[in-house]
């Protein structure tokens, strides 16, 4: 338990080291948010109060979260694939489960950065008011975020180390989800049957929770929520990562040689 | 018990060609490798590009699930027990893959050690032992994309043997390294078994083999064709010889012309500058120089020269009779 706790903790460093001294993502890391909150603090503004444009703040910043998850897990693991180091990671004795959680737990922090810069950018330039209902809660809704984020890429991941090209998925879930997690516009806007696959993805629950203790609200209900949701994702990821790796070694698909 | 045995070890890959109209292709890179290799031993799998060595190696890491057969490392079953396994070998393979460039040298090594389940007091020990006997000492806290590529190689042995494992898989370790890097290399690699270690060594260079492995297996397309120890294999060409022709410019067709001739065992050519030399392995009592240049249709020949056969011509003899 402790050695496995220790892995998860330097592994977690390790990749969190090696993707900021990436100068192409760290670009992208920063920019990112960037463009999202303007875009976003155009949109909103148009609609009206500054309560609608803190909304609109934290949407963006989630969405950056969301965005580094998505793309940077599918490349990540190509990177890994290419660079032969998947293939060492997976010839190790260590379970594959607590070597590949802390990758993308790792990329999702990179996302906290999109956070602050969305919130600091927010400030500076369209003068929003950063006044946070419940302090402690909205402090906790973000880890919380972050790493049922990280453990939902970490699903993605299971199947980007058994199919060599469904790192594209990763690019393909990107737009989709910050319409269907609520991230912009309302989940009361988009179609009923649009609403059950919304509450199976923890962004969904993650930006609901960030905003009810920002803005004000019981956060407490969607907080849990995002706990039992990246509780789930990681089961099952626990689960299928063996087969998977069990049919990745039989189809010959950790490496590209 | 051997320390490492396949047995009749098979592997296909699954490919496809075309863009519109896919066609599904099978590969058959390992046709039913049988060997075993002794607690202690140096063993060698000497073969050309594309042989199946790195195939071969892979089922016996974990990396690959065999299409059929089965192999054991220290007892156990390399698709059952594939955790068993893994903690104890090591595996180092050649070229600059296989490292994270963007951190230092030092953070790979600390990582790896994680992984390998190194007790955390152990960590830095070890890898100041293992930084000491690959020559990095004074390196590590420098980032790996900055490394020469021998220094990458160096960091690749260490990396193995974080966790002292009983049993050491090295996949072409020496591929690309200036002659006197490779000579280095060697010499550690000559180090393990004399300290007990149990090595299965992977390579193309005859020389290299010849140097380092108790015993050799050669393989070629996917098939074991000659084992035995390097002074077995030598002795099954000694009773040869070797005839050697300097031509400027092959005519079209001409080896396969000689290839035909009574008595040539195996034929091969090598480019030096302006000429080519063909090779040709004839038993030693038979004196096939006149037929050799009646085939070559009147060609601009340079010197020729009659010799006894070196291991290497053995290595060729083999491959080249298998293709």
């Amino acid at each position: 338990m402790r050695a496995g706790a220790r892995l998860l903790a330097v592994g977690w460093l390790f990749h969190f080291k090696m993707l900021s001294r990436s100068a192409f993502d760290g670009l992208l890391g920063v920019m990112w948010p960037l463009f999202f909150a303007t875009v976003a603090f155009f949109m909103f503004r148009a609609g009206g109060g500054e309560e609608t444009l803190l909304y609109a703040s934290l949407g963006a910043a989630v969405m950056g979260i969301w965005s580094v998850t998505s793309t940077s897990a599918g490349a990540a693991m190509q990177r890994e694939r290419w660079q032969g180091t998947l293939e060492v990671l997976v010839a190790s004795p260590a379970p594959f489960a607590l070597v590949l959680l802390p990758v993308t737990i790792a990329m999702t922090t990179i996302g906290l950065y999109c956070l602050v810069a969305t919130l600091i950018w927010g400030r500076l330039l369209f003068g929003i008011d950063l006044h946070v209902v419940h302090p402690l809660l909205f402090a906790l809704s973000i880890p919380v975020a972050i790493v049922s984020i990280g453990t939902f890429g970490f699903l993605m991941a299971v199947a980007f180390v058994r199919y060599r090209f469904a790192w594209a998925l990763g690019n393909v879930l990107e737009y989709p989800v910050w319409l269907i997690c609520g991230f912009l516009v309302p989940l009361t806007l988009l179609p009923d049957w649009v609403r059950p696959i919304s509450w199976l993805l923890a962004p969904t629950w993650g930006i609901r929770a960030i905003r009810q203790s920002a803005l004000g609200g019981s956060p407490l209900p969607d907080i849990a929520l995002c706990v039992a949701l990246a509780g789930l994702y990681t089961l099952v990821g626990v689960l299928v990562l063996e087969t998977a790796l069990r049919a990745a070694r039989a189809r010959a698909a950790l490496s590209l040689t | 018990m051997a320390v490492i045995e396949a047995r009749d070890l098979h592997r296909t890959y699954k490919t496809t060609t075309g863009t519109i109209r896919r066609r599904s292709l099978q590969v058959e890179a390992v046709r039913g490798i049988t060997f075993d290799v002794e607690k202690g031993e140096l063993f060698g799998l000497l073969g050309p590009n594309g042989a199946g060595k790195t195939t071969t190696i892979k089922m016996l890491i974990t990396l690959l699930i065999p299409t059929s057969g089965s192999a054991r490392v220290l007892g156990y079953d390399v698709v059952k027990d594939a955790r068993e396994v893994r903690k104890r070998i090591g595996y180092v393979f050649g070229g600059e893959r296989g490292v994270y460039e963007r951190l230092s040298g030092l953070d790979n090594l600390r990582y790896f050690a994680e992984l390998y389940g190194v007790p955390g007091r152990e960590i830095r020990p070890r890898i100041e032992e293992l930084l000491e006997l690959v020559g990095l000492k004074g390196r590590e806290k420098e980032r790996v994309e900055g490394y020469s590529r021998g220094m990458k190689q160096r960091l690749h042995v260490a990396r193995g043997l974080l966790h002292d494992p009983p049993v050491v898989f090295l996949d072409e370790p020496t591929i690309g390294l200036d002659p006197v890097g490779a000579r280095e290399l060697r010499a550690t690699i000559a180090s393990l078994t004399e300290g007990g270690k149990t090595v299965l060594l992977t390579t193309h260079y005859m020389f290299e083999a010849d140097a380092l492995c108790d015993r050799i297996a050669v393989i070629a397309e996917g098939d074991i064709v000659a084992h035995g120890t390097p002074g077995d294999l030598k002795a099954g060409v000694e009773e040869g010889a070797v005839v050697e022709v300097e031509i400027f410019g092959i005519p079209e067709g001409a080896v396969d012309r000689v290839r035909e001739l009574d008595g040539v065992r195996a034929v091969s050519v090598e480019e030096r500058e302006q000429a080519q030399v063909l090779i040709v392995q004839t038993p030693a009592d038979v004196e096939l120089t006149h037929a050799i240049l009646g085939r070559l249709n009147g060609a601009n020949v340079g010197r020729i020269s009659r010799r006894e056969p070196t291991l290497e011509d053995a290595y060729v003899a083999l491959v080249g009779n298998s293709e």
